[in-house]
């Protein structure tokens, strides 16, 4: 256990709670930045594709996780993203203002979808979202002189000035650090009183009007906020990918950015990169120990689906905190070695449950 | 023209009346306390001033504004706190996160300023864990600062509530039963503390209470209900003397001369 004397009231708020949380962190950006040299194109790319989803789920996160309001509509976003990106830089604007128009419009509609929370929760907000998605999908299919509805729009390869992120490298480098910005973002809101406000609409609505909070305003807002930054990452993956089309933003991606942010642990950011990065790597992990397996279980049709689904189950079932949650366990039993009791944890949740009115 | 103010307010909820033509005053700097049995309307005052449920006639009048006609929100941003009778805290969050929500009506910044955490913003939340501090300092409660609400005892939460409604420093505070579930000692440090925020924090106090000690010892002046009625109003110790007061609460004569 480590002890901090606090001298004034900054310390409680800033970013980074001791030296060596900063320490780590940086270290783990310079890691981040030395991978390309050790990895090969394909799985770089995989890894472009975490920090683009994660970029996403941040914003998932905040609505569902922070906010407790659950939205089966984030593909709409992220397409809305992908094609106001598409559309813009394909008219001649440079990809440096597509990318913060493709959040900012985005954003625009999340306020209107926002709209609806007012009066629903739960399962009703969840049918409502995805009302919403069906609607976009059909826009994105009909309106063909604009988005060239199913036979989809060819995107260029971004740039800045002369500088193309053509390589994989290059695009690696390009989500990383809108990851890295989302994520300081998110952490501002979070420490700020519009944080603590979504916060306090999760845990209690009554209260937080009693507070003087606008459920109206900041319902909204977390919605703008969720929906920008899904909105940003639809931008990079519409140029990652250099083609899109509707099929690429159905209803089973908003279910997997959902399933994303639960694996990875409701209510915080390290889960929401945890989460993307545990669904976008299980498959490639299914698919490597394939090899391993005796020949009439590997060849076997389906079991990529059916492993998948049941590592899901799994998680749900035996780490309902996700794997944030593991994370400060494991780290727990360090720190407290070895006076670490294994119902640490559990007495915690009996609690909780007595405590259910 | 008097502080705090309800005119002739009634509220029925379908066939039933909750409140009839309930009229009172709040005088600023008193302790003003509503009394009477389960079911009499106490509660459902505080949620008219809350803006919670509407009322069918009358209005509540907070230094010359019209209460009836503000949105729920906007009770607060006006100075009005309040607890819960079920307590309401943000119960995933710690105690010094729900005390700093209390400073939502404080709050200067916008979400462009939030987001880069300039400096302006970084100076206000100084000031919002400065405030924090000093209830968290005023109400003993440091053992618990940064422990998750959802594990304290009931007593302790009650307090914590009672400290997020002081971050506010709000002029009126409502107090929903501060004294339920609490034991002995934690209610004899109560009633000191409603006196010091009554005395030295200069905050007025409605507070609706079921523990006749407590409200004789600490109340200015009382209202008694009984099935959405007045039926007393005075002093403490007159009108926790009134016949029909016992009556309400002990029922019959005969009751009240056996018990």
């Amino acid at each position: 256990m480590r002890f901090i004397m606090k001298k004034d009231y900054y310390q409680d708020i800033r970013l980074f709670k001791y030296r060596s949380t900063f320490f780590w962190y940086a270290a783990l950006i310079v890691g981040c930045g030395l991978v390309p040299l050790v990895l090969d194109d394909y799985l770089l790319s995989q890894l472009t594709f975490v920090c683009m989803y994660s970029i996403a789920t941040v914003g998932l996160m905040l609505l569902t996780g922070y906010t407790g309001q659950i939205s089966l509509g984030h593909a709409a976003f992220f397409a809305i993203g992908a094609y106001t990106s598409a559309v813009l830089t394909s008219k001649g604007l440079p990809f440096l203002l597509a990318l913060p128009a493709a959040g900012l419009l985005a954003g625009l509609v999340g306020i209107f979808i926002g709209l609806p929370a007012l009066r629903l929760s739960g399962l009703y907000l969840a049918i409502a979202t995805m009302g919403f998605s069906f609607i976009v999908d059909e826009i994105l299919v009909r309106w063909e002189s604009l988005t060239r509805g199913n036979m989809g729009m060819i995107v260029e390869f971004p740039s800045i000035g002369p500088f193309s992120f053509s390589t994989e490298t290059r695009y690696y480098y390009l989500t990383l650090t809108v990851l890295v910005l989302t994520l300081l973002a998110a952490r501002n809101i979070l420490r700020s009183p519009t944080g603590r406000a979504m916060i306090a609409i999760r845990d209690s609505e009554v209260a937080a009007q009693a507070m003087g909070i606008s459920l109206a305003r900041f319902k909204t807002t977390a919605f703008a906020i969720s929906a920008f930054f899904t909105g940003a990452a639809g931008s990079l993956y519409a140029h990652k990918l250099t083609f899109i089309n509707p099929e690429s933003f159905t209803i089973l991606v908003s279910i997997e950015f959902l399933a994303m942010i639960i694996i990875g642990g409701l209510g915080s950011l390290h889960g929401a990169v945890y989460g993307a990065a545990f669904i976008i790597f299980l498959p490639q992990v299914i698919l490597m120990s394939k090899n391993y397996l005796p020949t009439y279980l590997s060849e076997q049709t389906g079991l990529e689906s059916a492993l998948y689904g049941l590592m899901i189950i799994l998680f749900i079932l035996f780490e309902p905190l996700g794997l944030y949650g593991r994370w400060l366990k494991t780290k727990f039993y360090f720190q407290m070695f070895p006076l670490y009791k294994k119902d640490t944890f559990r007495r915690e949740k009996k609690f909780f449950k007595a405590e259910r009115r | 023209m008097p502080f705090f103010e309800a005119l002739g307010v009634s509220v029925s909820f379908g066939g039933l009346t909750a409140l009839r033509r309930v009229g009172f005053e709040v005088n600023q700097g008193e302790v003003f306390s509503i009394i009477g049995p389960n079911g009499a309307g106490k509660t459902t005052i505080f949620n008219c001033i809350s803006r919670f449920y509407d009322v069918d006639e009358g209005r509540f009048i907070f230094k010359g504004r019209d209460l009836t006609r503000v949105s729920p929100h906007s009770v607060a941003e006006l100075g009005i706190a309040r607890t819960f009778q079920n307590i309401e805290l943000f119960r995933n969050a710690t105690v010094i996160e729900n005390l700093l929500l209390g400073r939502h009506r404080h709050r200067r910044s916008n979400l462009l300023t939030e987001v880069f955490f300039s400096g302006s913003v970084r100076r206000q939340e100084v000031g919002n864990r400065e405030k924090a501090e000093e209830v968290i300092d005023f109400l003993d409660l440091q053992a618990y600062r940064d422990q998750t609400v959802a594990g304290l005892p009931y007593g302790v939460q009650k307090i914590v509530e009672l400290g997020r409604a002081l971050t506010m420093e709000p002029e009126l505070l409502l107090l929903d039963e501060p004294s339920a579930g609490m034991n002995m000692e934690e209610i004899e440090d109560l009633a000191f503390w409603i006196t010091d925020i009554k005395e030295e924090l200069g905050i007025t106090i409605i507070m609706v209470e079921h523990n006749m000690g407590l409200v004789q010892e600490i109340s200015d002046r009382v209202l008694a209900l009984n099935f959405g009625e007045t039926i007393a109003q005075g002093a403490p110790r007159e009108v926790l003397a009134h016949p029909e007061v016992r009556n309400a609460y002990l029922g019959e004569e005969e009751a009240f001369a056996s018990g």
